[in-house]
């Protein structure tokens, strides 16, 4: 079913574009165009946290880090082997990214794993990261109850979502 | 940010010259090596999503989506003026679409126009930051890609659970939010004092002697919560 929903939503969206005249060639490389300087933007980043996530793996901290969590995620339901990435999601983009792409190379993005990983990155975001910007560039400097909130909610859906994952 | 990077490095250099001293400088230089080739994946992928989500802003889809959530932002934020709720319908559209860095800058506008000098945020404030932090996000275009890029046989087999999650999370974040609100905010008797002693503009740390009784209050929650913020400021945000 999920196999459909990307390729119809490309159907309609170009057909309505060309029907409309919207230039949908044109629209599409004006668009392609902002993924260089984004990508320019987040390398640097990229670069510092996977030169601290592949010597944290190799160290063998990383291994030390979900074996003590792994008894915390048993009770949920979740693999130990998404510990880093749970751990790393609210505070950076470019660092789980990290981590997922290491998932998907060491266990396959097909594996349980994987797909688990997949929704917890899919269905996150990074909640530090947002809750600084946002305040950046005003008076507010208490935010009160917002992060815990907003963690303990991401948290909630991760579980759900990888305990749906074993039926479809 | 800044810390947890220093704290990964310290601790597994630390623990490599105990271990295998010979692999530390191969570990990094891997990863600097997977760093490149992850954002010349990534290069591909944004060039494709974003390539596809400018079809979709020029079909005016992200206008009828506004639309469409007007009446439910009104009811979730009751206090902000017209013009601060079109900036909230703004953001939230662009974030259900996946797009974070169109969204990021109406927030940031929208929280300004809420600014009203005091230090405390307030619980419409609250709620947009958690709205977005939950990520209500349809299409996870990034991950979509990546699953491709490693040869998945259906990249989008994930999509119904990852959307139960996120609908959820945002849900739980709205109730959250709701009920904190009712639990912690008394009738504000003190508002016009700490107007006038709200913090300037660039300073983080506000000044940190309570002048009075509700400052004293709120003093202790708040102090790991500005630590942490500090702390990312100095990561991505630059």
């Amino acid at each position: 079913m999920s196999a459909y929903i990307i390729p119809i939503l490309f159907l309609i969206v170009l057909l309505a574009s060309f029907i409309r005249r919207r230039e949908p060639y044109g629209g599409f490389i004006g668009g392609a165009r902002q993924a260089v300087d984004l990508t320019i933007n987040v390398f640097p980043y990229l670069l510092a946290i996977m030169v601290a996530v592949e010597a944290f793996r190799v160290s063998g901290a990383s291994a030390y880090l979900a074996n003590a969590l792994e008894p915390a995620l048993k009770s949920v339901g979740l693999p130990k082997e998404v510990a880093e990435l749970m751990f790393l999601r609210p505070v950076s983009g470019a660092g789980s990214l990290a981590i997922l792409d290491g998932i998907y190379t060491n266990y396959g993005a097909d594996s349980y794993i994987g797909r688990c990983a997949s929704v917890i990155y899919g269905s996150s975001e990074t909640v530090f990261y947002i809750s600084t910007i946002y305040f950046s560039q005003s008076h507010v400097r208490r935010l009160r109850y917002a992060i815990p909130v907003a963690l303990v909610a991401t948290y909630t859906g991760c579980i759900v979502g990888c305990f749906l994952l074993r039926f479809f | 940010m800044a810390f947890i990077w220093l704290i990964m490095l310290v601790s597994s250099l630390g623990l490599m010259l105990f271990t295998n001293p010979a692999a530390a400088v191969n570990s990094m230089i891997d990863g600097a090596h997977g760093a490149v080739e992850l954002s010349l994946n990534l290069l591909a992928l944004y060039a494709f999503w974003l390539g596809f989500f400018a079809l979709i802003e020029r079909l005016g889809l992200s206008r009828g989506l506004e639309r469409l959530l007007r009446p439910v932002i009104s009811r979730l934020f009751p206090s902000c003026d017209t013009e601060t709720r079109k900036y909230i319908t703004m953001n939230v559209s662009a974030n259900l679409l996946g797009l974070g860095n169109a969204a990021t800058p109406m927030a940031i506008t929208a929280i300004n126009r809420m600014d009203n000098g005091s230090a405390k945020a307030s619980t419409d404030m609250i709620m947009l930051t958690v709205i977005s932090a939950t990520s209500l996000q349809i299409l996870p275009t990034t991950v979509i890609g990546m699953r491709a890029t490693a040869g998945s046989i259906n990249p989008a087999d994930f999509l119904f659970p990852s959307l139960v999650a996120t609908v959820l999370s945002t849900l739980i974040g709205i109730i959250g939010v709701k009920l904190c609100s009712k639990i912690f905010d008394r009738p504000r008797k003190n508002k016009e004092v700490e107007l006038s002693e709200s913090a300037p503009l660039g300073n983080i740390t506000p000044s940190r002697t309570p002048r009075h009784r509700h400052a004293q209050k709120s003093e202790k929650p708040s102090k790991s919560l500005r630590r942490s913020k500090k702390r990312s400021a100095q990561g991505e945000s630059r």
